[in-house]
């Protein structure tokens, strides 16, 4: 992997971002960046900071210091919309579906940002606006059979089995049009069968659209099989970063992980 | 109680349709649409004389009634913001209608002919200022647009409980403005917007060159009948309108979860505020009509209560569904309106003595109780809502994180 250079190849850049909340030092003084069109992963032991870093870069958390830049764009301490509208997406580690709307709809509100109806254009229902409904509704059909989630389009988003809501919040993710697609802990509750078709969904993301993939993920298999370059976060820091033999014989990662577990 | 049967069938429940869902779905949406315009216009056209007086001036009334309640439904059947101050937009409109529809200002602006906009011949005649109802409707309707973001806007970090409350302090300072709006701390220099706790009246009766509404009076009272059919036509279509359009979806999306709903590029603050700005504005739309259509604008008819009132109409007939916010209302109001009044001469009869109407809130407070024991979900939910409401039978249990340990 090249060096880190200034803009170019990087989608996204996050230099020395630090998250403190009261006393605790959540995330402390992180370098991180994702080549386009990759797939990058982030791990560490629980409480590591992983989600923490994951929400400064989306904006739902504004960092107390450092500089994320994302497609040649400062977007440090952005809202989160309009984080989405720069084309980063991203899932939640807990489920957050909108469960008590159907399956399609879910996926029409990720498109949102690439919306462009007005109120009055939405009363009135001008060709504009017809034309933009079907089109999304087409384009969110389109996404949900790229997932897997062939039928059910009109089933509420909470009654679709786990691995399934999984999916959706991809499909309704990637309804966006992203360039750089955040997974938090996207195969928690997966088979392996499961992980195994994510995997292979997100190199396909990679190769057919260019979508560069970050990765929160404790499932090793995944991590290992997948991922261009490791991070590994430890108590808010970065302990390690290299391609997945590097971290896998770094003696700091396996003292991060068997310390916390000890 | 078959609790087995239910959580064997809980993850497809929402599958199957329910009764409700089963009889809407016996016509196409325009197809209500027809039966129920055709409904109203009968109801209308038949008239008084037909209905008798009270129930006729009371359906009249529930029909304003139910354009603020489809109002407030879009801020909190939607959008999830529980507003308990919505009064004030009534209020707001109203003041409007009276600020714009009589000779209140005669002193103030127009000289001794006062300002005439599209007005009858003898409105023509009258000093202050006299302006046509359609052209005072819509302006009323910006007004209280523009009012409900400027009173939504510092509520727009807050939640639940403490929205409820900065809300309901709207409600009440709304109309102690417009009551103080000489003296006291709100005095705005000489102007006076509402004679005190008199109000304004007499207010202008609607006036259009078409036949049936060149001479409104006050003794036939179909044209108003008329008009608040095609105000709450108008209201319909752009509640349905707007439930199926990116905005409709981005308000229940903020309802479900406002950090996922961000994170999908809704931009949360506009979103919210026109939640609030369109619901402000029904309010102010209907407010206007109740003005003119009851000749005074008065602080005494905006008290909390009826925010509570409204608030029962979008509760009771399910909260969040159009078509249920309209049952609920016209059931509440004509109760309200028509039922109780008939109803007063009961408690003399076994030998009581106090009115009906004197305990209507305890009626409705009854009322409520017994319905959120029973179908907490209103009469008609969509079925969003029924499925909040019966969380344990139909939802999934939470995530199940055992797969992963297994």
């Amino acid at each position: 992997m090249s060096a880190p250079t200034s803009g170019t190849g990087w989608i996204l850049r996050a230099e020395g971002v630090t998250k403190q909340f009261g006393g605790l030092i959540a995330v402390n003084n992180v370098d991180f960046s994702v080549p386009e069109r990759g797939i990058v992963s982030i791990i560490g032991p629980n409480g590591a900071g992983k989600t923490s870093f994951f929400n400064c870069m989306t904006g739902l958390y504004k960092p107390s210091a450092g500089k994320v830049t994302f497609d040649g764009k400062d977007i440090t301490g952005k809202p989160p919309h309009l984080v989405t509208q720069a084309g980063i997406a991203r899932t939640f580690q807990n489920i957050k579906l909108f469960k008590t709307m159907t399956v399609l709809e879910n996926v029409q509100v990720g498109r949102h940002a690439r919306m462009r109806a007005r109120i009055t254009g939405s009363i009135i229902r001008t060709p504009f606006v017809r034309r933009e409904e079907r089109e999304v509704e087409e384009h969110s059909r389109d996404l949900l059979r790229l997932v897997g989630l062939p039928r059910r389009h009109h089933d509420l988003a909470a009654n679709l089995p786990y691995g399934d809501q999984r999916r959706l919040e991809i499909a309704r993710a990637l309804a966006s049009d992203p360039k750089l697609l955040l997974l938090d802990e996207p195969t928690a509750g997966m088979n392996p069968q499961e992980s195994a078709e994510l995997t292979a969904l997100m190199e396909r993301l990679r190769s057919e659209r260019g979508i560069a993939v970050l990765l929160i993920e404790h499932d090793m298999k995944v991590v290992m099989n997948v991922s261009d370059h490791i991070t590994v976060l430890a108590e808010g820091q970065r302990i390690a970063a290299g391609t997945p033999q590097e971290v896998r014989s770094d003696p700091r990662v396996i003292e991060a992980y068997l310390g916390s577990q000890a | 109680m078959s609790t087995t049967a239910e959580s064997t069938a809980a993850p497809r429940a929402t599958a199957q349709p329910s009764f409700f869902d089963r009889v809407a779905n016996l016509l196409p949406g325009w197809g209500w649409a027809l039966l129920f315009a055709a409904i109203g216009i009968a109801y209308g056209a038949l008239g008084q004389e037909w209905f008798g007086e009270e129930l006729y001036d009371a359906m009249i009334t529930t029909l304003a009634f139910v354009i603020m309640a489809l109002g407030l439904n879009i801020v909190v059947g939607f959008a999830g913001l529980l507003d308990l101050g919505y009064v004030a937009f009534y209020a707001i409109g109203a003041f409007v209608a009276g600020w714009l529809m009589s000779a209140h200002f005669a002193g103030v602006i127009g000289g001794e002919d006062g300002i005439h906009i599209g007005v009858s011949e003898v409105t023509r005649n009258l000093p202050g200022l006299h302006i046509n109802f359609i052209i005072v409707l819509i302006a009323a309707a910006a007004f209280t647009a523009l009012w409900g973001a400027v009173l939504g806007f510092p509520t727009l970090r807050l939640r639940g409980d403490y929205l409820a409350i900065v809300t309901l302090a709207f409600g009440e300072i709304v109309p102690r403005v417009f009551e103080l709006s000489q003296s006291g701390p709100f005095g705005i220099g000489s102007v006076d917007l509402s004679n005190g706790r008199q109000g304004i009246t007499p207010i202008d009766k609607p006036y259009l060159p078409v036949p049936g509404l060149e001479n409104v009076t006050r003794i036939e009272i179909k044209p108003y009948y008329f008009i608040a059919l095609a105000m709450l036509a108008i209201t319909l279509f752009v509640n349905f309108r707007l439930r199926d359009s990116r905005l409709g979806r981005a308000w229940i999306a903020v309802r479900e979860d406002e950090v996922a709903a961000a994170a999908m590029g809704v931009d949360l603050v506009r979103v919210k505020l026109w939640a609030y700005a369109i619901g402000a504005a029904l309010g102010g739309f209907a407010g206007v009509f109740l003005g003119f259509y009851r000749n005074t604008v008065n602080v005494d008819q905006f008290e909390f209560g009826f925010s509570v009132f409204v608030l029962c109409m979008v509760i009771i007939g399910g909260m969040g569904n159009i078509a249920g916010v309209v049952l609920g209302a016209v059931v509440l109001s004509l109760f309200d309106k028509y039922v109780l009044p008939e109803l007063n001469g009961v408690p003399d009869a076994v030998g009581l003595d106090f009115d009906v109407t004197a305990v209507a809130f305890g009626v409705f407070g009854f009322f409520l109780l017994v319905m959120m024991t029973l179908r907490p979900e209103g009469f008609l939910p969509n079925r969003r809502r029924r499925m909040e409401l019966h969380e344990g039978d139909m939802l999934h249990e939470e995530p199940v994180y055992e797969v992963r340990k297994g």
